[in-house]
């Protein structure tokens, strides 16, 4: 039987792939969308409960398809999420092949070879939309961590229920490690927060809503190719922010007043203590420069700007360090019962079979471009922008990587 | 503007190892070494003179010696700073350095950095006088008086970026595995 050939695949129908599925169609390029689940199935099943985007409804938007209801400043659930997202999908009849999972990727006959659960496809080119966030990113120490202690990631918690009873520590401050320490703490539960870097924001700033001060002012629509230093900037943790209906800013002062106790970053887990850097003072001190250096370009930006409904500029008190914050946690003294690990996400690769990663696993690519013939990858951080994660981010990235498919073919 | 700022850090070299070293992971594994020798009492004497990296043995300009000892209130005859007092030295040289490398990096202007160094510590540790009380530092405190072409707010930026990149720093923040093995001389 001879092999099925396409001219591109699209692996993950998620936002991302869904917005390159748009831009193929109307270019008219023959295309099939890969999924190993079904539409969006990563905000289906791999999220917390509670979780809520991090962007305004305003800003939920598709190439062609936005939020149509009547709460533009709300924050959509993740059930809205798989709705929205179900929805672009259905908009453009976009020619997803659900429950088709890719188990290997290698380059052959002048394009791509893929495996998949339904079978083999040859491709001419392929996009990698697979999502930047499909594995927990788990510190080696975690191996230290005694038995006796439950050991969850970000991925597997689901609410507070599914812990055991007792004190929690929660490992990184990222939007991902305040939420749940939040959620955690409100249930009850003595709660610790380790925190190393983090990037802080306020939810609103002089009225609106800080996303929608990233769009206006243009930090946003920074490129990749005139950002300073942009491997860093794409390994920043996601910042301190929570999609609640009060709109709630959740930096450490507000955890530090619920009750949750501030720790330095998990430096290490040595005879069943878990010790706690001493540097958390100027973990602070960075991120409240940063902040209040990110709040001073949108005041510099509004002074220019005509017609603006914008309250007066406000300025953030710096973030309380706590008088003696604690240098170690015993962690058979029963003062917690479990572990909550918060430390990041990272894409996963294992299906794929063409030289393009560096030595620590990640892709290599210029701009969404990948070191490999018409190979590109979508979704990931600051891929061709700021916004490049974020729902509203994947319009313009893949307009972009699409033309220059459109020109390699 | 930063063409005219010298504060006689050689930073464009240092960016550039920084390149070539991104792409020799190997090279940029270094060994710290000194050797101590017991004078008498609790004086003793530290030489330093070769390291290794960059793939080889490197050997300092000259053999740099510190001698150590305690004060006299400890019964001794105070030759030389004690122990812990070269602890704040080396995390007050790394500090300062960085802030000096960054204000460079910055196009910051420097006309005087002065670090002023307090570790608290309650010597009943030490002592074996109560078991509860750790034998080092409680508390380290560093207060930086620096004059120099930028705002409050840049200075007080150059000094949290000194601390994030400080080895030092971290040492003293972070724990560290230190493994002791002896030999019999015969």
């Amino acid at each position: 039987m001879p092999i099925e050939r396409v001219t591109t695949a699209v692996i993950g129908a998620g936002h991302a792939g869904l917005a390159v599925s748009c831009m193929l169609s109307e270019r008219s390029i023959e295309h099939v969308v890969l999924e190993r689940g079904e539409v969006a199935n990563s905000w289906r099943r791999e999220r917390w409960e509670s979780l809520r985007l991090l962007t305004p409804n305003s800003q939920s938007r598709l190439p062609g398809f936005r939020y149509q209801g009547d709460d533009p400043e709300g924050f959509m659930t993740m059930s809205e999420v798989v709705e929205f997202v179900g929805g672009f999908a259905a908009a453009i009849d976009a020619p997803v092949r659900t429950h088709t999972e890719v188990t290997n990727v290698r380059s052959a006959d002048d394009g791509y070879r893929i495996a998949t659960s339904q079978g083999e496809l040859q491709c001419r080119s392929l996009v990698i939309a697979s999502g930047a966030c499909n594995v927990p990113s788990v510190p080696v120490l975690r191996e230290a961590v005694p038995s006796s202690i439950a050991s969850v990631t970000a991925f597997d918690y689901r609410n507070p229920r599914s812990l055991p009873e007792g004190g929690v520590l929660v490992v990184g401050a990222s939007a991902t490690g305040v939420q749940l320490a939040d959620e955690l703490r409100r249930s009850g539960r003595r709660v610790l927060l380790s925190v190393g870097e983090h990037v802080r924001l306020p939810r609103t700033y002089r009225g609106r809503d800080v996303l929608w001060w990233m769009e206006a002012a243009g930090i946003w629509n920074q490129r990749y190719d005139e950002i300073d230093d942009v491997e860093r900037a794409r390994q920043l943790p996601s910042p301190q922010l929570v999609g609640s209906p009060q709109r709630t800013t959740l930096d450490l002062n507000a955890l530090a007043a619920a009750g949750v106790e501030i720790v330095g970053r998990l430096a290490a887990v040595r005879d069943a203590r878990a010790l706690f850097s001493g540097g958390l003072r100027n973990q602070f001190a960075l991120a409240d420069l940063k902040m209040n250096r990110l709040l001073e370009s949108f005041d510099e930006w509004a002074l220019g700007a005509s017609d603006l409904a914008v309250g007066p500029p406000e300025r953030f008190e710096p973030t309380r360090a706590p008088e003696a914050p604690r240098l170690h946690l015993d962690l058979k003294s029963g003062e917690i019962s479990s572990i909550v690990w918060a430390t990041g996400f990272k894409p996963d690769y294992r299906w794929l079979d063409v030289p393009v990663l560096d030595r620590k696993g990640r892709l290599q690519h210029d701009g969404g471009v990948v070191a490999a013939p018409r190979l590109y990858a979508m979704g990931l951080p600051v891929l061709r922008r700021r916004k490049s994660t974020f729902i509203h981010g994947a319009e313009d990235d893949a307009r972009d990587l699409v033309e220059h498919l459109a020109r390699a073919l | 503007m930063a063409a005219a700022v010298n504060n006689g850090v050689n930073v464009g070299a240092l960016l550039e190892a920084r390149e070539a070293l991104r792409k020799m992971p190997e090279a940029a594994k270094f060994t710290w070494r000194a050797t101590c020798k017991w004078k008498k009492g609790t004086r003793s004497k530290t030489f330093i003179n070769n390291f290794f990296g960059l793939g080889q043995e490197q050997k300092h300009r000259t053999e740099f010696t510190f001698e150590a000892d305690h004060p006299e209130i400890f019964a001794s005859e105070d030759c030389g700073a004690t122990p812990v007092e070269l602890v704040l030295a080396g995390l007050a040289s790394c500090l300062t350095a960085g802030v000096a490398a960054v204000a460079q990096n910055r196009g910051i202007q420097l006309r005087s950095v002065e670090a002023k160094l307090e570790g608290s510590m309650d010597i009943q540790g030490i002592l074996g006088i109560d078991s509860d009380v750790r034998n080092g530092y409680d508390d380290i405190k560093v207060t930086f008086e620096i004059d120099a072409d930028a705002s409050q707010k840049d200075i007080e930026a150059l000094v949290a970026q000194s601390q994030k990149r400080s080895a030092v720093y971290d040492i003293i923040t972070n724990p560290t595995n230190v493994s002791v093995e002896v030999r019999k001389k015969r």
